[in-house]
């Protein structure tokens, strides 16, 4: 192998720079995973499975990984960004509103762009960046102050910029945006400060708005009777991660956030169409095709924004089109994605909120005494943390916070443009009154808070039953997504700092690292010159691993 | 291992209300230049404020924005009360905090909840005095057999140094009487046997996945990997006796006081 790759080497090295000025058209983009030496999209494909076919790295050979090089960030704060690889370039967004290009062999950058957000930016949970999307030359970014911004690929220029809402009333962009075809789409966040949500897509040549679907329906539009009152107006329905598109439906899929207040559901009485739910949008109009609600009139912050797993399998017999989601909520759904129908739902962690999902998948709501825990806690059973799926395995992964509860607390509150508007808090459950309690980050390097709070596990679902096939346990809680590949690894990490290369099959861990800082992003895989590498964010460093040279 | 927290510098109501009681002591306590500054009423006007506006990114218990811990006092740039009133108005945009648009009173409030400790109840507890609480730790109490207080006494119990500026009146009374409530999950004791026939006991301070890093019975710093042991036990049971029905309500109001004193080494 090695020596095949060192006498191929000025091909490559040809190949490798005709690439880099190749066009990523829309139809490369919609046959992404047919092209594994690249990363695409956030998701690795529209159906953001975070599956790749490469397989140089197996199971036999994974112990041989080592550090090729590191990217040092020097901003402060969480990174949660997945990068693109294009033709050997790696594209990777860091806080606020950077893009750096860098050679995705070496780690070398070729430039910068820093974007500058208005100081009137808010956001609830930390200035994060998801990333960048890519069509043709022409990079895309959501910032923090609610524009996007086109930006050259080759030398980080700025094309165009368009406001999408308006920064004083707290609406952002966090996630990476998804091209469809000549579009480019995002979500806002907002959620906690009483915005109206929406998904908008724009002319990926001029910045122009086509279309703009908002999450929660107006005077007149259909479900707008889900709320009473004004109540819509401030409602929340947040969208801050990236969505799934089926080329064959033309549908894309988004999770949609939390209703506003937080906490106090009496405020807004109904179900809050379309918080909490999956929408299934025309990827030409926005128009709705259909929608599944996962949490009604929600009280628990359960915001349903995690990544909609698009996968064909069967079911029941015979073929289907079918949508995995982990909620935040505790519940594992299957969803036909062709009608939105509930095909089944199971709880992956304890829940008290709610006893069981009827036939239909809508919760029988169970909530609890003031004062008492909540199952599972605010930040949920899963995240916004991007789960896989292998087509090899037909196991679904994500990563889990077992044993956690908050105690939630409603109070009123009122509408102020640009302000809080979560009505209430919660506590953590802990063993003892003020013991240090498990939060959105790591925020210190001494695991003071202990697994009595809450642990993490990556989990392995069995989408037909709903059943974990295995589970690998961590003592701390995890924010890590997942990447999984063709040779049935499945690379995961933590907030311990540690990297990890399971066995997809069983869980068993084969190979480890400790890189020392939390892992709050998925890995992704790529290929430059014949070689397979993979890449991680643990703290304020960007990891790429390769095989060592010699062994097999 | 804890030495990161910066001093606090203000101790406000919690300790002014009995500040007539103090004499000697008073000196040592930089936040006697305000008696009386703020009232229950403000600290709880802030706790309901910190709730709604504060905890979703600054989290229930202060500490979750990195580089600030709010309730122990530990702040990325601010000193004084106007420094932290100022953050909260003015907002600080190259860490991602937005300004607060609240009125004069609620400011006031936020402020007191903060240098409260977060403590909304905090003055139920009696806080008696200094010197003669001292006189107990070192003496009558026994503390000093298994802790250490300033560079003098044993590592085997956390040590104490700064044990009034990361703890509120009402923990620290909490640990007095009843240690195994008020235990924190992270010092539960270890005892550990290694494959080869070693038994190691000790305080943990840190434990993942695969790890755990402790301090032993001779103060050593061990780090353990748990695939080399075959027993690893956690007590639930703090090794503290209670102070109940060994020392007076009065003396133990003194304990606290003292306890409450120690803000940590410069």
């Amino acid at each position: 192998m090695t020596k095949l790759t060192r006498c191929a080497l000025p091909l490559a090295l040809v190949l490798a720079s005709f690439e880099l000025h190749a066009q990523v058209t829309s139809d490369r983009i919609r046959r992404a995973s047919s092209e594994p030496r690249n990363w695409l999209t956030y998701g690795g494909s529209y159906t953001s499975q975070r599956y790749s076919l490469l397989n140089q790295i197996t199971p036999a050979n994974v112990g041989r990984l080592e550090s090729k090089w590191v990217l040092q960030n020097q901003v402060f704060g969480a990174w949660q960004a997945t990068p693109l690889v294009v033709d050997g370039v790696m594209y990777v967004t860091q806080r606020p509103n950077d893009v750096l290009a860098l050679d995705a062999k070496t780690g070398r950058v070729f430039w910068v762009y820093r974007y500058t957000p208005s100081p009137d930016a808010r956001v609830c949970c930390g200035s994060n960046n998801r990333g960048v999307a890519i069509l043709g030359d022409t990079l895309f970014m959501g910032t923090l102050d609610a524009h996007l911004v086109a930006i050259d690929a080759r030398n980080g220029r700025q094309l165009w910029n368009t406001t999408l809402a308006d920064v004083k009333l707290a609406y952002s962009i966090t996630l990476a945006p998804l091209v469809v075809k000549d579009k480019v789409m995002v979500g806002v966040g907002g959620g906690e400060f009483g915005i109206r949500g929406f998904i908008a897509a724009f002319d990926a040549k001029t910045g122009t708005e086509a279309w703009r679907f908002y999450t929660i329906p107006g005077p007149g539009e259909k479900n707008h009777d889900t709320w009473k009152g004004d109540a819509w107006k401030n409602g929340g329905g947040s969208v801050w991660v990236t969505g799934s598109y089926d080329p064959d439906l033309n549908l894309t899929y988004w999770g949609v956030g939390n209703p506003g207040p937080d906490w106090n559901p009496d405020q807004r009485p109904g179900d809050n169409l379309y918080t909490d739910s999956v929408v299934a949008l025309d990827a030409d109009t926005g128009a709705l095709k259909w929608h599944f609600q996962f949490t009604p009139n929600d009280a628990y912050d359960y915001d349903s924004v995690q990544v909609p797993v698009l996968v064909d399998m069967n079911w029941r017999g015979p073929a289907a089109k079918l949508m995995l989601w982990a909620n935040r909520n505790g519940f594992f759904y299957v969803l036909d994605r062709v009608t939105g129908r509930f095909l089944s739902g199971t709880p992956f962690v304890k829940v008290n909120w709610a006893s069981h999902l009827d036939e239909r998948g809508r919760p029988v709501q169970t909530p609890q005494p003031p004062g008492s825990p909540t199952w599972p806690g605010n930040q949920g059973g899963t995240n916004w943390y991007p789960p896989a799926y292998s087509p090899r395995t037909e196991l679904f992964y994500f990563s889990v916070w077992e044993n956690y509860a908050s105690i939630y607390r409603k109070e009123t509150v009122e509408y102020q443009p640009g302000r809080n508007f979560s009505g209430g808090g919660f506590t953590v459950l802990t063993p003892v009154p003020g013991a240090p309690s498990v939060g959105i980050g790591r925020r210190s390097p001494i695991n003071n808070w202990t697994n009595e709070v809450g642990s993490g596990a990556v989990v392995a679902v069995d989408p037909r039953t709903g059943e974990r096939k295995w589970k690998f346990d961590q003592f701390d809680v995890t924010d890590s997504g997942l990447l999984t590949t063709a040779s049935d690894l499945l690379f995961t990490g933590g907030r311990e700092g540690y990297f990890y290369a399971l066995d997809a099959k069983s869980g068993a861990m084969l190979w480890k690292a400790s890189l020392g800082g939390q892992v709050v992003a998925a890995p992704i895989t790529f290929e430059v010159d014949g070689r397979q590498y993979v890449s991680v964010i643990s703290g304020h460093t960007l990891v790429t691993f390769g095989l060592r040279d010699g062994g097999d | 291992m804890r030495v990161a927290f910066r001093p606090a510098f203000s101790f406000t109501l919690l300790l002014s209300f009995v500040a007539s009681a103090l004499t000697g002591a008073s000196a040592q306590r930089p936040a006697q230049d305000h008696p009386g500054q703020y009232s229950a009423i403000d600290i709880e006007t802030g706790s309901r404020l910190y709730a709604g506006q504060c905890a979703l990114c600054h989290g229930a218990t202060g500490d979750a924005v990195a580089g600030a811990d709010l309730r122990r006092g530990v702040f990325r740039r601010s000193v004084s009360d106007e420094d932290i009133a100022k953050v909260i108005t003015m907002g600080l945009p190259d860490a991602g905090m937005p300004g607060f648009k609240l009125q004069p009173s609620e400011i006031d409030g936020l402020v007191a909840f903060i240098r409260a400790g977060f403590d909304v109840g905090g003055t139920a507890v009696r806080v008696g005095h200094v010197g003669r609480g001292q006189a107990l730790f070192e003496g009558k109490g026994g503390c000093t057999t298994c802790h250490r207080v300033n560079g003098s006494g044993p590592r085997v119990a956390p040590d104490l140094s700064d044990i009034g500026a990361i703890r509120t009146p009402s923990a620290l009374q909490r640990s007095l009487v009843d240690p195994t409530s008020a235990m924190q999950p992270i010092n539960r004791p270890v005892r550990a046997v290694t494959k080869d026939g070693r038994t190691i006991r000790g305080r943990r301070l840190n434990e993942d996945t695969f790890t755990v890093q402790l301090i032993d019975e001779q103060e050593r710093l061990v780090s353990l990997l748990k695939a080399d042991l075959k027993e690893y036990e956690l007590a639930k049971t703090s090794p503290m006796p209670s102070v109940a029905g060994k020392l007076t309500a009065d003396e133990q109001a003194d304990l606290v006081a003292y306890l409450l004193s120690l803000k940590g080494t410069r």
